[in-house]
């Protein structure tokens, strides 16, 4: 990467010969003063503008750091247990740890075995957890239950780091990890204690609300962008219509349509709690953007491949779903992670509609006349708490788009 | 030759035939789903004894709704209600647009600096403000930013910019009598000098010579404003700077709190979008035509200008599209901090007067529309930049 010393966009000013200069120059040949002053400190404009930067940025470090060091954090470690997991029953929560330490484990698993992005994912789960453990405030019980999960995904990591062979169950595992946690959570229909959805809140709520929205526009949005480029029109324009209208207006209106209408489409008295119609919106809504970025994978493949699996006698179907989906779904990988991370930020438009998600119970909690003004504190919160798991899931992205982009020369 | 007769392709394999079966099961799939929908919501609406139409626009509405650009009180109709809410949707997003493309772009290039620090700080902007949900930024902005504000009497004050935790009241103009004539004469004056660019250009690039269409042209521009301004004897417009009396600020104009929150966040989230179209834009375009404009001798702004930008356009404008729609959508969150606008609007008539799914289908159509006139308009200016290929 020579990028880091010859800026390619932007730097006109070089002349031909510095140009072919940098070129046959190694890279790693410029002492670290060097790079600095080449980097920073070029010239008058580039010193002024790093030192305006440097106060700048400084400032706001200073502001926040003493912002953190300053405020006591009462207001959301009182409320701790409400942010993360709502008004699930006290008696009933190791079930989520159960969850937790199954996800961890899984986490821990896939890193052993595939490494790569595996590791940030694995890392930061085990930040997260260790914070929780350490800060003050958190119950023994509590912390106890996170050196477990610290534990499992260490333990996850050195079997599959050992044993290959590991992949297949792992997978097997992943695939029967999100149908067996809801079920743990619900109760089975009935064999353990049932647990209401109206009492999933914060970011259980959030995160099953996303999952489930996530695994349920998969489907959809395949089936849309393969009938998008259908040659049958009455199917192709059903899809453009579906897809162009969905995109056209905006998530809070799907919602309300969710909420308000789902009922009078299905006849009044069916027993459709607020969170299933929220979550059946998100799907229909999330299924529209998903089809276009599908659709992009699918327009990627060129038309030789079409041609080889027809003269290879495959029919229609297996054409398109052994040679040309899987194809596409890769290509779009990284396309398709960036839909998700939507989808996880738009959970939080739940809360308009009166669900408390978590952003919806920290609206809540600031409603508290006890916590009149400590808006800050709680949002600030939040907010870290979103980042840290988009950001992880960007960042995953970008991982699979390098290897994607390796992976094809 | 009998054999040969029995072997025609049967009927599920036919590709003539199929084709049209499928559509045929779909359609009725698809159709029979559409009408137990509308079936069961024909009964839902009657069991409630509503009858579908939109008659009830017309009634009073009865609520009151805090800014508006338009008048409006409780006893107008919901069909000015809900103008009044589509008004206060384009005013939020028309500002947002502007404000998010100028910050966008500007990050943008902070973030293809050579500087490195400069380039570091524009990718934690961007990584901040992408990776939290817009919802949660515009409560920041609102309830702990705003709304923590000193009250109107403690107001802060930057020269004459006064922020309280109502919103920010900035110096505006009241029109006079000269308006409209200034107005004429303005663009009177700008397609004069317009003109006189094109023909100063022309002569310079067919003949040669030097001209300076642009310094002619802008000065041109100015003298006939300044020397309207002599004889006129006033400016267009007159300025107003608001001013506090200790107890409420008088003059200038008000923006309120849950408006600024929404605008900023706005601004915010999507011109951390803009600033990666930008960039991708610009660095799409291949490194040999930077060096074609080296070698040529061009100065670096005008190879920008010239050669750069206008292949990076292309690129640019498609997902740039895409985003001025999402601000527009994403402007209905408004209504989470109180600021009405179409769907706030929207949802108030709803529960007034229970028409939901006549309310729902007019913002639906109000969206639509949005959306196919800025693509309209995206579609032209796309053609003015698209490549000419012979």
């Amino acid at each position: 990467m020579y990028m880091n010393n010859y800026q390619q966009e932007g730097d006109y000013n070089t002349s031909l010969e510095v140009a072919d200069g940098i070129r046959l120059k190694p890279v790693n040949d410029s002492s670290f003063a060097e790079t600095l002053r080449k980097n920073l400190f070029d010239g008058w404009k580039n010193t002024l503008l790093t030192l305006l930067t440097a106060i700048f940025s400084l400032f706001l470090v200073y502001q926040v750091v003493t912002f953190v060091l300053a405020n006591s954090w009462d207001v959301v470690y009182d409320n701790l247990r409400m942010l993360m997991i709502g008004q699930y029953p006290v008696d009933e929560v190791w079930r989520l740890w159960l969850s937790l330490d199954l996800a961890s484990l899984l986490i821990g698993l896939t890193y052993g075995l595939w490494k790569g992005a595996g590791k940030s994912v694995a890392f930061t789960f085990g930040t997260v957890y260790l914070v929780f453990a350490l800060i003050p405030w958190t119950t023994l019980n509590t912390s106890l239950n996170l050196a477990t999960a610290i534990a499992l995904i260490a333990v996850g990591y050195a079997a599959g780091d050992k044993v290959a062979k590991l992949k297949l169950p792992t997978l097997v595992l992943w695939a029967l990890f999100i149908p067996f946690s809801l079920g743990l959570l619900t109760g089975f229909g009935g064999l353990l204690d049932p647990v209401l959805s109206r009492e999933w809140g914060g970011w259980l709520l959030t995160v099953i609300i996303a999952m489930i929205s996530i695994i349920g526009c998969f489907p959809l949005g395949v089936l849309l962008a393969l009938g998008r480029r259908s040659s049958l029109p009455v199917v192709k324009y059903f899809c453009i219509g579906y897809i162009e209208l969905v995109r056209g207006i905006p998530l809070i209106m799907v919602l309300f349509i969710g909420q308000l209408l789902i009922p009078l489409f299905l006849g009044g008295e069916t027993g459709i709690d607020n969170v299933s119609r929220a979550i059946i919106a998100y799907t229909f809504f999330a299924a529209a953007y998903l089809a276009e970025n599908i659709r992009g994978g699918l327009q990627s493949i060129p038309s030789g491949q079409y041609e080889a699996a027809q003269a290879l006698g495959l029919n229609k179907f297996k054409l398109t779903f052994f040679i040309i989906l899987p194809q596409a779904l890769k290509a779009v990988i990284p396309a398709m992670v960036g839909q998700f991370i939507t989808i996880l930020k738009d959970t939080s438009l739940v809360a308009i509609i009166g669900l408390a998600d978590f952003l919806g119970t920290a609206r809540r909690i600031s409603n508290n006349p006890e916590y009149l003004g400590r808006y800050m504190e709680l949002y600030l919160f939040v907010a870290a708490f979103y980042f840290v798991f988009c950001y992880l899931m960007a960042h995953v992205s970008r991982y699979l788009e390098r290897s994607l982009a390796k992976g094809n020369g | 030759m009998e054999s040969y007769k029995k072997k025609t392709t049967p009927l599920w394999r036919n590709r003539k035939v199929v084709p049209v079966i499928f559509q045929i099961l779909f359609v009725i799939i698809m159709g029979t789903l559409i009408w137990i929908l509308v079936h069961n919501t024909i009964i839902g609406l009657n069991r409630m004894g509503i009858r579908f139409g939109f008659d009830f626009l017309n009634l009073r509405a009865g609520f009151n709704i805090n800014e508006s650009l338009i008048e409006y009180s409780t006893s107008d109709p919901y069909i000015r209600a809900l103008i009044v809410g589509l008004l206060s949707t384009l005013r939020v997003s028309v500002f947002g647009i502007i404000l998010a493309t100028v910050l966008g772009v500007l990050v943008g290039i902070a973030k293809m600096s050579d500087n490195w620090l400069l380039s570091k700080v524009a990718s934690v902007y961007i990584e901040i403000f992408r990776n939290t949900p817009l919802l949660l930024q515009i409560f920041i902005f609102n309830f702990a930013v705003f709304l923590s504000l000193p009250t109107i009497q403690e107001a802060l004050s930057f020269g004459p910019f006064y922020l309280s935790n109502r919103g920010a009241v900035i110096p505006w103009y009241t029109t006079h009598a000269t308006t409209w004539l200034w107005m004429i004469l303005v663009v009177a004056y700008a397609i004069f000098s317009f003109i006189v660019f094109k023909w100063l250009m022309n002569i310079a690039v067919t003949e040669g010579k030097q001209m300076h269409p642009f310094l002619s042209s802008a000065g041109a521009f100015i003298l006939l404003n300044l020397a309207t301004f002599f004889i006129v004897g006033q400016g267009p417009v007159q300025l107003v700077t608001p001013e506090t009396t200790g107890t409420a600020i008088t003059g200038g104009l008000l923006l309120s709190t849950p408006f600024l929150s929404i605008l900023l966040a706005l601004t915010i989230f999507t011109s951390t979008y803009i600033a990666e179209i930008v960039r991708g834009g610009i660095q799409a375009v291949p490194n040999g035509q930077t060096e074609a404009t080296q070698a040529l001798g061009f100065k670096p702004s005008t190879a920008m200008r010239l050669v750069i930008f206008p292949q990076a356009v292309r690129i640019i404008i498609p997902p740039m599209t895409s985003q001025y729609l999402n601000l527009i959508k994403n402007s209905s969150l408004a209504m989470a901090v109180g600021f009405q606008e179409i769907v706030g609007v929207g949802n108030t008539v709803m529960n007034q007067s229970g028409r939901t799914l006549e309310v729902i289908i007019v913002i639906i159509g109000v969206y639509l529309f949005f959306n196919l006139t800025l693509s309209l308009f995206m579609n032209l200016f796309n053609k003015k930049f698209q490549l000419i290929e012979r």
